[in-house]
């Protein structure tokens, strides 16, 4: 009596390539995505060999004497995950041109968070991006630097309490910058850059397939709630990916050739309080000295949705 | 059939690596190490060789790249020089904990500031806590056989550590000198090809490379580490050996320069170390008992070769090109004093020359050895003593 | 279907000591990678999701969802939870759209000694929603 079989089911037949009894969080978003993106390289038929830099995902899949990893998978630094990679990768080029090696499924993959991509490890990335390596680099962006306890990093958007950018009787803001625009960063290479979110899983799931098609590098950036660092309840973890994508806080779009395409449009775009009150790192805007950072918040987001529709229309 | 060629340090490197011919290299350059990636890519645009050349962005991304291509099972190679070096500081660490067998001429200069682009051992004692091994070469012809050396050490089982072959900046890299080429396929021949046992490009075969250890293991992995580096020292003579037999020169892991019947001995490493020998000739012939030690393997430090050699004298001066930055002597001074710790009373003093690309002649080393030689007879003498410098 | 007694816990001998220096996989190395699946990590939870086979569309949401790999997936379809690696954060739950859910959280201090069958029993009776 074989039940026909959804995509999903399909999806679900691949070997897990990230096991469990890892050390990470209770409803931790980084899992969410890492299977997200390994079972689809599964499911093309490629075999992946990964990086990943200094941060949650590696000290809690690659604890000496454990491993997570039923793939080829190496922890340099921090701030090189993109540059240890090249290095395989370019090992892959010549060991192939030498005939030593014969596999044409092997797909690089590195996994950085957004410190280790936003921050330091912004040069390496950039370097590995301009020379043209092939491989995919993920960024699981969960807003500050949350292996060493919720600092604020480049990727800290306005009005965010962490443990660096604090809220107090005299500072009722956190953060004062906007969050630094990587996908713009990434497109100015011209290489292959998208926005997901892991509760916009058919997205995400495109996405990544066309990042492994590239000749070349890839850069997605997905959106990772922490459960710890934001504050809120673990199996809210999907659900918020969701909500900042339905308040256009975390816009799906992606950037080919110097065309962006804004991938999901809601129809009903929520306002950012919706979002917003459900983390504690943002409980400090939901009293009246708060009111002002609020209001700007949401005007920074309208301001960027407008952008990126406009820019969308004007067909770049 | 080797060949008798007219070429400098950096080209000496050059042609080691292109014979070579390494899977991979990924190197940025910094002088005074940049005619090396220069020669490499020429030598690649012209089709004398076949490696894959990274141009990465900084160093530590080239030592980084390095760690990534070497996990990948095959064999690696980058250059670099002080400031570069100082920028790896971090990766050289974890290159030496994965135990990856990756070869690192490095081209020997000041560390700034004041920003100096000249010769002198700042850089590669800065890191000589690394866990990588340390072979100091005098002269373009050491610098070429330690290079093709290093990859059949690095690549020793009982090792698998990353080498360093070590030249001062300008002295060696940029002094054009007569040496020895070895024919393409002799040198082929000599290193062997590279098996690596893991690899990351061996999906069949998943292996995790990297994984961090928590107090109940990382003290267990360090001490494992030193083993690697200590069997180099044994390991190091082997090879020297073979690249004897097969090529005529060798060196050990010290050179003993009529060090043995010498009641003053002059210690040092490098470059100098022709000076050094030109001034013991000078001393001999006046009726002098000096003579010179040159360590030529610094990481692993072999203390036990040195003890020995060192039986009969009565006064050690010990040149280090680097200062000492608030320790009682400089590195080399401080591990020779350590070794000869309860072995004898004889003074051991430190002389700190070079720095910067400043020059040391041989009528400052003959000063050097008439101090000594005072120093023997009881006179009392300065812990350390400062080269050419102006008071 | 992780029965640690099948295996040696990693980094020790067959004895269970820890392994000492000259044993250790030199560069910290992990030759027998994935081998977190033998480590336990269902005992963090105070809450375990309990499943419904007669409720269950088999959309696989909650697998998707998973950060734990700890939804069972048999030739692609929903087939219970890993309780030796589930750690009980609840997103299963949410992720699962039948109505009523086909998965319901309770108590570890009530599941500790039921049996799947009456764990289903008492997480899908009446008395409980
Ligand atoms: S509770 Fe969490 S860990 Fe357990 S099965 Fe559900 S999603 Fe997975
Ligand atoms: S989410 Fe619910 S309906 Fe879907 S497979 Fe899981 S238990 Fe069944």
């Amino acid at each position: 009596m074989a039940k026909k079989l959804s995509f999903l089911n399909k999806l679900a037949l691949n070997k897990e390539l990230l096991e469990g009894g890892h050390r990470l969080c209770p409803g931790c978003g980084h899992s969410i995505i890492v299977r997200m993106v390994l079972n689809t390289a599964m499911q093309e038929g490629y075999q992946p060999v990964m990086a990943n830099s200094t941060g949650c995902l590696e000290v809690c899949t690659g604890l000496y004497p454990y491993s997570s990893w039923n793939i080829p998978w190496i922890h340099n630094a921090f701030e090189n995950v993109a540059a240890t990679l090249s290095g395989a990768e370019s090992m892959y080029k010549s060991l192939s041109r030498r005939g030593k090696l014969n596999n044409d499924k092997i797909v690089f993959i590195a996994f950085g968070s957004d410190g280790g991509t936003y921050d330091i490890g912004l040069q390496a990335l950039s370097g590995a991006a301009e020379r043209g390596h092939r491989f995919l680099y993920v960024c699981d962006d969960n807003e500050a630097y949350q292996n060493t306890g919720n600092q604020r990093s480049s990727a800290t958007p306005y009005g965010t309490r962490t443990t660096t950018s604090a809220v107090g009787t005299a500072d009722p803001i956190g953060k004062k910058q906007k969050r630094k625009d990587i996908m713009e960063i990434m497109a100015a290479h011209e290489i292959y850059t998208a926005q997901a979110s892991p509760s916009y899983w058919m997205d995400l799931i495109k996405k990544v397939k066309k990042g492994l098609k590239q000749n070349g590098p890839a850069y997605l950036n997905v959106i990772q709630p922490c459960t710890t660092g934001w504050g809120y309840d673990p199996k809210d973890t999907i659900n918020l990916a969701k909500l900042a994508v339905d308040t256009c806080i975390w816009p799906l779009y992606e950037i080919e050739n110097r065309r962006s395409k804004v991938n999901y449009k809601p129809k009903n775009k929520l306002p950012v309080e919706e979002y917003l009150k459900k983390q504690k790192r943002y409980a400090h805007l939901f009293t009246p000295k708060g009111k002002e950072a609020l209001e700007k918040i949401q005007q920074l987001t309208d301001e960027h949705w407008n952008f990126l529709l406009e820019r969308e229309q004007a067909g770049f | 059939m080797s060949k008798r060629v007219a070429l400098s340090g950096n080209e000496a490197a050059a042609h080691a690596i292109r014979q070579i011919n390494p899977d991979v290299i990924a190197a940025f350059p910094i002088t005074p190490s940049t005619p090396i990636p220069m020669a490499v890519s020429q030598f690649i645009a012209d089709g004398k060789m076949t490696t894959e050349f990274v141009t990465v962005e900084s160093e530590h991304s080239a030592i980084s790249a390095c760690v990534g291509a070497s996990a990948a099972g095959g064999r690696v190679m980058t250059a670099t020089s002080a400031n570069g070096l100082a920028l790896m500081f971090e990766i050289l660490y974890i290159a030496s904990g994965m135990r990856r067998p990756i070869v690192a001429p490095v081209v020997a200069r000041a560390l700034s500031g004041p920003l100096n682009i000249h010769g002198d051992f700042s850089d590669v004692y800065g890191v000589r806590e690394s866990g990588w091994v340390e072979l100091f070469c005098q002269d373009s012809q050491e610098f070429y056989d330690t290079i093709i050396q290093s990859v059949k050490l690095a690549e020793n089982e009982s090792v698998l550590t990353p080498v360093m072959p070590i030249a001062d900046g300008f002295d060696i890299s940029h002094t054009v000198e007569n040496w020895y080429m070895e024919d393409d396929e002799a040198v082929q021949k000599f290193i062997g090809e590279y098996h690596s046992k893991y690899s990351l490009l061996d999906t069949e075969h998943p292996v995790t490379f990297g994984a961090w250890a928590p107090p109940d293991w990382y003290y267990e992995h360090r001490r494992s580490q030193l083993e690697g580096l200590l069997n180099a020292c044994d390991a190091f003579k082997a090879v020297d050996k073979e690249f004897g037999e097969k090529f005529g020169r060798s060196y050990g892991v010290i050179e003993k320069y009529h060090s043995d019947d010498a009641d003053i001995v002059v210690i040092g490493m490098g470059a100098v170390s022709g000076t050094i020998k030109d001034a013991v000739d000078e001393m001999r012939a006046n009726g002098i008992s000096a003579g010179f030690l040159r360590v030529k393997l610094f990481r692993p430090f072999p203390y036990k070769d040195i003890i020995e050699a060192l039986k009969g004298a009565k006064a050690i001066g010990v040149f280090d090109r680097c200062i000492t930055a608030g320790a009682q002597t400089a590195a080399l001074c401080t591990d020779i004093r350590s070794a000869m710790y309860g072995k004898s009373n004889i003074p051991i003093v430190n002389y700190t020359y070079g720095l910067g690309g400043r020059d040391t002649t041989v009528s400052h080393v003959k000063t050097v050895i008439e101090q000594l030689k005072e120093a023997a007879e009881g006179k009392k003498i300065d812990l350390i003593n400062y080269i050419n410098l102006r008071a | 279907m992780n029965n640690k007694k099948n295996f040696i816990t990693p980094g020790c001998d067959k004895d269970g000591n820890l392994l000492g220096w000259r044993s250790v996989e030199i560069g910290a190395m992990v030759i027998d990678a994935g081998n977190s699946r033998m480590y336990e990590t269902g005992s963090w939870r105070s809450e375990q999701p309990v499943w419904n086979a007669d409720t269950c569309i088999d959309c696989m949401m909650c697998w998707l969802g998973c950060p734990d790999t700890a939804i069972i997936a048999k030739d692609g379809h929903m087939a219970g939870i890993d309780y030796f690696k589930c750690k009980g954060c609840e997103i299963c739950v949410e992720q699962c759209p039948t109505k009523p859910n086909s998965l319901v959280m309770i108590l570890e201090e009530k599941a500790k000694d039921l049996s799947l069958e009456e764990k289903t029993e008492l997480a899908f009776s009446k008395e409980q929603k």
